[in-house]
């Protein structure tokens, strides 16, 4: 058990505290918050694992752009509390087993067969320096075709948005 | 036992209660919420097995995975300004357009 081990399921506690007071919190606002602090403990972790360049992605696209867009448009449209209704009842009965039951079935296959022995060879030095290498030389067509997404993305934001469609 | 592994568990438990709160919650915003909660717990996966393989390339998927789900957050906002505007409501249930 090392320092890494403690501080990994501490920050583990916290998202997965989040992600059930996302689930049980009954005002938008209240869940977006949630939110928020499963992806700074999400930022956190990826930190620990030895992700610098995502971690800094994670808090600044996540929990900093898009974030700010859910909490803005909850505040826009002025989202009040959920009304409850008799299917949401039926969906907790059925919902609930079939979710822990997904949730094993993924954490058991992942851990299992997924991973495999632990491939050998040192941590790479500067994991942020060869990611960036990797983005801008082998995988460039795919990085600048992300620009073209974005590109359309606004265009469609823009046009869904707009009042008379 | 090694961190990535705990990792891995960890990203099965977050998608796990995405797709919960996909199920369960009835206001359009918090569904969408949980499934960026989905995203982040099959990004999460990603790093970890990057680590435990020792190859960079499931990190640039991340990278991508994030990029696609900003332009999908930007979209499905407007989407969602729509639907409020023509129903008057953000309940998943009274959005039945489609239904026969």
């Amino acid at each position: 058990m090392t320092v890494e081990h403690i501080l990994f399921f501490i920050l583990a506690a916290v998202a997965v505290g989040g992600a059930i007071n996302l689930i049980l919190l009954s005002h938008p606002i209240h869940s977006a918050l949630a939110l928020i602090v499963v992806m700074v403990a999400l930022a956190a972790i990826y930190l620990l694992l030895g992700a610098e360049l995502l971690a800094m992605v994670q808090i600044i696209v996540y929990a900093g752009a898009i974030m700010v867009l859910f909490v803005f448009i909850i505040m826009l449209l002025n989202a009040g509390l959920e009304e409850r209704t008799s299917l949401s009842r039926a969906a907790t009965w059925v919902g609930l087993p079939c979710g822990a039951i997904l949730t094993g079935i993924l954490a058991w296959r992942m851990t299992i067969s997924g991973p495999g022995p632990f491939a050998p060879g040192a941590e790479a030095a500067d994991a942020s320096g060869a990611l960036s290498h990797m983005l801008m030389t082998s995988y460039v067509f795919p990085f600048e075709l992300t620009s073209i997404l974005i590109l359309v993305a606004i265009l469609g934001a823009v046009v869904l948005a707009k009042r008379d469609f | 036992m090694p961190l990535p592994f705990y990792a891995v568990v960890l990203s099965a438990i977050l998608f796990g209660l995405g797709v919960m709160g996909f199920v369960f919650k009835r206001n359009i915003i918090t569904i969408f919420m949980s499934i960026e909660l989905m995203l982040n717990a099959v990004n999460l996966s990603f790093v970890a097995f990057s680590q435990m393989r020792h190859l960079l390339q499931g990190q640039v998927f991340v990278f991508f995975v994030i990029v696609v789900a900003a332009a999908e957050a930007a979209v499905g906002m407007g989407i969602i300004l729509q639907v409020a505007r023509n129903r008057q409501s953000l309940n998943i249930e009274r959005i039945d357009l489609l239904k026969l």
